[in-house]
């Protein structure tokens, strides 16, 4: 077990690398970040210069990259368009975003499991049916369509919900913009739920436990469940990366400050230390649910643990 | 028979139609292929029919949008603006005073477009470096799947906005290439592992042992068997490529006015939603149909394409 | 225990000799995309306590559809059970609730499988999987539990248990795996033990400890054992009697020694023939022609018509009966007295 954890971290250091360097190639060198801090105007050669020699922007960009990178790791981000610190920025972001993300998981794990074990165990009836079209529908509907939809009838219409979430807000009021955030997510957990259950219930050792004259309820949690829970946490753990990228839409839409939103603002304000800086995060982020999932992965399935 | 215990149901709950006592000689008299055995399948279902005419017709109005739109989707008239239906414009008029019936048919070239580039060159691009990767193994298969890996670990809405809002793109090439250049590591992986798979099988073993050369195997051995899961993800992919372009229109960062995109013009609606919803309607109903009929498709083709589930 | 049951068995005036499991006109269909395919057309067995039974058949004749719909895990749909009766202790298992059939599986009749790697869960402990017999239908606690299931793995001879308990169905071998699936349907001490092809996954080597090691606990225990095989050299030693099926039917039964010297039908005849034997070296040997018959299409009046080699107008026009042929013997064979004579 030490060792594969050890096998995995290892195969993650490329994996960061080579993903935050596409990024960094992108925004600095696709971009021309100095001409965008002047706007439309044209910047006099002389400060340009300054600024790029500032900006370590004169070296070629490895070596920027690796500049960088060194500045992240002592944990300096750059400044953002308004001249605040990014890490200050971050600071006030990633916790709105990932008490968002904190809901919105839950929605899709408990939401989509459930109803993919209703319909896996029902294939073929009227409550699997139901489950399908109700994740195509939801899969077909864009996020930002079902965004205003909820928004507007939910929250505007029927006022069940705070249409807009201020900062600092109750978890009660991140319910429907997780809701819109789980969205996608949920249906597709709810339909790979439902092939692994439809799947594994066709498998011998199912009949073996039915065999057994075990109860139904106990086939189904401990043999059932368990085995067909394997892929779905694959999915919902690399999902969380999804889940804080897919804020940027449902931030926009419930006008919530968090990662999506300065992201955003720094998209817009062509703001290279506030893009990279969030995007390296989120990536690590991503990396880290990752590196998660496949120790979780090796919990679950001892074939794995033992190979 | 009464039903016997509550436990059964749970082994029965799936169709196996196999269950049964399976006679070798019924096999023999019908040599059923997979994909005339897809087909077979495929054309029973209703739901298939109705995707497949709904995509055509996608297809026909994104070639030929006058069949069935006379007006100019840019020509606008301000002092119309968010009015409600009116003869000949039954959608009504958006915020700057366009017919929204006549953007909305417009508005399908964009989103079957972008669907339909990035989808082929996806394929193409991910087959091809997938299924070699699959097929020879050794070092070329390593670096391509450490290649996927970075590109895995940019969640493609992220890379979108970055990438798309440093390009100042805005073309329905920029966005067609954007997904191309993150969404093949996705098939690529599929094809690898189809390939794989293909290659072990004794039928190609055995021809390889005949002395069939690569191409050879290859192609008349191996493609064919790896096809099928590559076209079920390529089509459903489609429908989610067209749900990205909107969404990353809806950003600002993919097609830009004066563009006509579902996307743009769901964008500019949604903040007049509380004044004139008819303007989100239409275009956000136009697009959830075309990405629903490339899921179903998809869907349908899938499970046709996969005894398993047979 | 035993003795408790004779004189209950005795007084009570409706089961005077009930055999432990009797199976009358039992008839099995499966919906297929093809038609309803037949798989079991009206088969009639019995087992006593200590006695067991061979069925025998190729994939196919219904041996293990049948086993399925006693143990009451058959897939339904698309299987249907249309007609018949399962009497177990002299009571129909068909017309019982769901509950009281539940607690029959696994304590009264327990059934092993061919696969034992595919038919143990693959992400559980061996230990767990044991133990969970003791935990459902005794309320063990889980260390008690396991303590049992180490006891288990040591009746069936696997080495090491104590240490093994904790360890997954993938890191044991063929027959190691075997014999924790007769451990766990020997847990609850079953009266009736179902083994469907018990012995087919492993290597021959192996074949002969497991099949010794089932019929020596199974003489231990006084359980009915239904062995359900296509082998007839697997039967010859453990098997009382055998009941040979084609097409969803019985078409011959017969204590086991008489069937191998005089076979009553031209299908068991057929079989016997086909295994090789040492005697007959150097002789080509007997196929039956044909293919089995294609369930949604049985063909009309003996099934095995097409393949007979004694077949008449007789055959292919009228359903044959099991004539009684011999004491405790039937042959389902218009022509059961030729059969015999040659």
């Amino acid at each position: 077990m030490g060792r594969y954890v050890i096998r995995r971290l290892l195969q993650m250091v490329p994996v960061f690398i080579g993903t935050t360097f596409l990024i960094f190639v992108m925004v600095y060198a696709l971009g021309d970040p100095v001409a965008a801090m002047f706007g439309d105007r044209a910047p006099d050669p002389a400060t340009a210069a300054q600024i790029r020699h500032d900006l370590y922007l004169d070296h070629p960009l490895p070596l920027q990259y690796l500049h960088y990178m060194g500045q992240i790791f002592t944990g300096n981000f750059g400044k953002a368009a308004t001249g605040q610190p990014v890490t200050e920025l971050m600071g006030t972001a990633f916790p709105v975003t990932l008490r968002l993300t904190i809901v919105a998981f839950a929605i899709e794990a408990i939401a989509g499991i459930g109803l993919g074990l209703l319909a896996g165990l029902r294939r073929g009836r009227f409550a699997d049916s139901g489950v399908l079209a109700f994740t195509l529908l939801v899969v077909a509907i864009p996020t930002f369509v079902t965004g205003y939809l909820l928004q507007y009838f939910v929250g505007v219409k029927w006022g069940l919900a705070n249409p807009a979430v201020a900062d600092g807000a109750p978890f009660s009021d991140l319910i429907l913009p997780g809701v819109v955030l789980a969205g996608v997510s949920l249906a597709y957990v709810a339909r790979l739920t439902r092939t692994s259950v439809a799947e594994n219930s066709r498998a011998d050792y199912l009949r073996t436990a039915v065999a057994k004259g075990l109860p139904r309820r106990r086939v189904v949690t401990v043999h059932l469940l368990r085995n067909s829970l394997i892929p779905v946490v694959t999915f919902l753990g690399t999902d969380i990366g999804g889940l804080m990228a897919g804020a940027v839409v449902t931030e926009r839409i419930f006008n919530i400050h968090g990662v999506g939103y300065q992201l955003y603002q720094g998209i817009l304000r062509q703001n290279p230390p506030t893009v990279v800086g969030f995007v390296t995060i989120l990536v690590l982020i991503f990396l880290a649910a990752n590196l998660l999932v496949d120790l979780l992965y090796a919990v679950l399935d001892p074939r794995i643990r033992y190979a | 028979m009464p039903d016997m215990t509550d436990s059964q149901s749970l082994v029965d709950a799936v169709p196996t139609t196999a269950a049964g006592p399976v006679d070798p000689s019924q096999q023999r008299e019908k040599a059923r292929s997979l994909w005339s055995d897809a087909w077979h399948d495929l054309s029973r279902k209703p739901l298939f029919y109705i995707s497949a005419l709904v995509i055509v017709f996608l297809v026909v109005i994104a070639i030929w949008p006058s069949l069935i739109a006379s007006g100019d989707p840019l020509a606008c008239d301000l002092s119309k603006s968010q009015m409600g239906p009116t003869s000949g414009h039954p959608f009504g008029f958006d915020t700057q005073g366009c017919d929204v019936y006549t953007r909305v048919v417009y508005g399908a070239r964009a989103s079957v477009s972008v669907g339909m580039f990035s989808t082929l060159g996806v394929t193409v691009l991910g087959s091809l470096l997938g299924g070699l990767a699959g097929y020879f193994g050794g070092w070329w298969d390593a670096i391509l799947s450490r290649i996927s890996d970075i590109f895995f670990g940019i969640p493609i809405l992220l890379g979108g906005v970055v990438f798309l809002s440093v390009i100042k793109g805005g073309s329905v090439t920029t966005v067609s290439l954007f997904m191309i250049l993150l969404g093949w590591p996705q098939i690529a992986r599929i094809a690898r592992g189809a390939v794989i798979t293909a290659k072990q099988q004794d039928y190609v073993q055995a021809a390889r042992a005949l002395g069939a050369g690569h191409t050879r195997l290859m192609l008349r051995h191996i493609a064919p068997n790896a096809l099928a899961p590559v076209i079920v993800v390529a089509t459903i992919a489609l429908g989610t490529y067209i749900s990205l372009e909107a969404t990353l229109s809806y950003l600002g960062v993919g097609l830009k006015p004066p563009a006509v995109s579902w996307g743009i013009d769901i964008s500019a609606a949604s903040e007049q939603i509380n004044n004139a919803p008819h303007m989100l309607l239409w275009p956000a109903g136009a697009l959830s149909v075309t990405v629903l009929a490339f899921i179903l498709l998809g869907d349908a083709v899938r499970d046709a394409l996969d005894p398993k589930l047979r | 225990m035993t003795v408790i049951d004779e004189t209950a068995g005795a007084l009570a005036p409706a089961a005077p000799a009930a055999p432990l499991l009797d199976v009358r006109d039992l008839h099995v269909e499966f919906r297929t995309r093809d038609g309803v395919a037949k798989a079991v057309n009206g088969v009639n067995y019995s087992v006593n306590a200590g006695e067991t039974l061979a069925v025998l058949g190729e994939s196919g004749s219904g041996k293990s559809v049948t086993a399925q719909a006693i143990m009451g895990i058959l897939d339904m749909p698309p299987g249907r059970i249309t007609s018949g009766e399962i009497l177990f202790h002299g009571k129909d298992m068909l017309t019982m609730s769901g509950e009281e059939r539940r607690k029959i599986r696994g304590r009264k009749i327990a059934m092993i499988f061919q696969d034992a790697l595919s038919a143990l869960n693959p992400v559980l402990s061996v230990g767990y999987q044991l133990g969970e017999m003791f935990r459902v239908h005794q309320g063990m606690s889980r260390k008690q539990a396991k303590l049992k299931a180490i006891e288990l793995m040591d009746r069936v001879r696997i080495p090491a248990a104590k240490e093994r308990v904790n360890d997954y169905p993938h890191q044991f071998s063929g027959g190691m795996r075997q014999r924790i699936m007769i451990a766990m349907a020997l847990a609850l001490e079953p009266d009736l033990i179902i083994a469907d092809e018990p012995t087919t996954a492993l290597d021959v080597t192996v074949q002969a400890q497991v099949m010794d090691l089932l019929a020596e606990l199974q003489r231990e225990f006084t359980m009915g054992l239904i062995l359900i095989t296509h082998d007839l050299g697997v039967v010859a030693d453990v098997a009382d009697k055998i009941a040979v099926m084609y097409a969803g039917r019985i078409v011959e039964t017969a204590p086991v020694h008489e069937i191998y010297r005089r076979p009553a039908h031209p299908y068991t005849k057929g079989l016997l023939q086909s295994i090789p034997r040492l005697d007959r070296k150097g002789q080509e040997l007997y196929a039956i022609k044909g293919l089995p018959p294609n369930l949604t299409r049985i063909p009309s009046g003996c099934a095995f018509n097409p393949r007979c080699p004694m077949a008449q107008d007789v055959c292919r026009t009228d359903v044959p009966v099991l004539h009684q042929v011999g004491p405790g013997r039937g042959s389902a064979c218009h022509f059961w007295k030729e059969t015999l004579g040659d």
